[in-house]
């Protein structure tokens, strides 16, 4: 058997029920959106899965760079009071 | 259900639709780590199986009016004892003459799930309603791919014209009316195989339009399948699905 072109390349987002987010599942190829559509279909939602599916071009994702990790991520490692849980709430406040 | 014993001609209809969804599935299965591209290879396995679960339900039901189980009928009868049509037996030939094949039998199913539905017989009109959602995936996913393959390349639209061209003939066997078909459609049973035909025409048209391929000239009229009249490639089918359970009786896993 000869070896044939490779289709494009597709992310695959799952909505698993009404009211959750799409959650990245996988990539699969395809040879367009209908087909990928489809395939995502078949390879992720067989079990019953999902709701809903999204297929994106693996091209139109634009992902930070590994090299780039201790820039990106971890300035904010030691930022405590950016998180709620650092704030000590005032006697007498409600609702919060 | 009634609980009545199951009559003869509908035992009979039962395992004819049964036989043509078991042996496509058993021919689409020789895709399994032979197709294109692994999702494909998947995305034909889900048919494949979908059509073996239909086959199931419809021998299974089929046979409890002789006392035969679905594994007896698909195990243990001959090949001239096989009432499939020729068209589910034909050799995948080429991704094209699969995909062509499918096409033309998913639409086909479709009609027939369609108006079984409404059948004087509950058990087949809920087998119907059931199997009706997965046939209208498979003829969504061929159509996509005969769209694809006849208004693609040079190379592909002449590979997709030559499969409607050697599968054409064989659909005409999908709508003849035999003695049995008559008798059953007289019961209020299953819809008169022609009178599918106008409805299957109509979105085969369309597809094949829509894939710029032409659809051929009614000629040559191969059939006998129902009467258990069977291509040469069958036998060699037969073997394969039947070998196993055959060799080691009883078998399980």
């Amino acid at each position: 058997m000869t070896a044939t072109p490779t289709s494009p390349l597709w992310e695959v987002f799952v909505r698993p029920a009404r009211g959750t987010n799409h959650v990245h599942v996988g990539s699969l190829h395809a040879a367009d959106a209908t087909l990928a559509l489809q395939n995502a279909r078949d390879l992720y939602t067989r079990r019953n899965e999902g709701v809903s599916i999204w297929v994106v071009p693996s091209t139109a994702v634009v992902a930070s760079s590994p090299d780039e990790k201790d820039a990106f991520f971890a300035p904010a490692g030691d930022k405590v009071y950016r998180h709620p849980t650092f704030y000590s709430i005032p006697d007498g406040v409600e609702h919060l | 259900m009634t609980g009545q014993l199951l009559d003869a001609d509908t035992a009979e209809y039962a395992i004819r639709l049964g036989d043509d969804a078991l042996i496509l599935s058993q021919r689409l299965s020789e895709w399994s780590a032979r197709s294109p591209e692994i999702e494909e290879d998947i995305a034909l396995m889900n048919i494949a199986l979908d059509l073996l679960g239909q086959a199931r339900t419809l021998l299974s039901y089929g046979g409890s009016a002789s006392g035969r189980s679905e594994d007896e009928l698909a195990y243990l009868r001959e090949e001239r004892q096989f009432t499939n049509v020729q068209m589910a037996e034909l050799d995948n030939g080429d991704f094209a003459t699969t995909m062509v094949r499918q096409l033309l039998f998913s639409v086909y199913q479709y009609q027939l799930y369609t108006a079984l539905r409404s059948s004087a017989d509950a058990e087949l009109a809920a087998i119907a309603g059931k199997a009706i959602k997965e046939v209208t995936y498979h003829v969504e996913h061929s159509a996509a791919w005969v769209c694809r393959l006849g208004d693609g390349t040079e190379l592909s639209h002449q590979r997709a014209q030559t499969a409607v061209d050697v599968v054409w003939p064989f659909t005409h066997e999908l709508f003849v009316d035999d003695e049995l078909a008559e008798r059953v459609a007289a019961a209020g049973t299953g819809p008169l195989p022609s009178s599918l035909r106008a409805g299957w025409l109509s979105t085969v048209d369309r597809l094949l339009g829509e894939a710029t391929l032409a659809r051929p000239e009614d000629n040559w009229r191969p059939g006998g399948g129902r009467r258990g009249l069977h291509t040469q490639g069958f036998g060699f089918l037969l073997a394969e699905l039947q070998h196993l359970h055959r060799s080691h009786q009883g078998a399980q896993w």
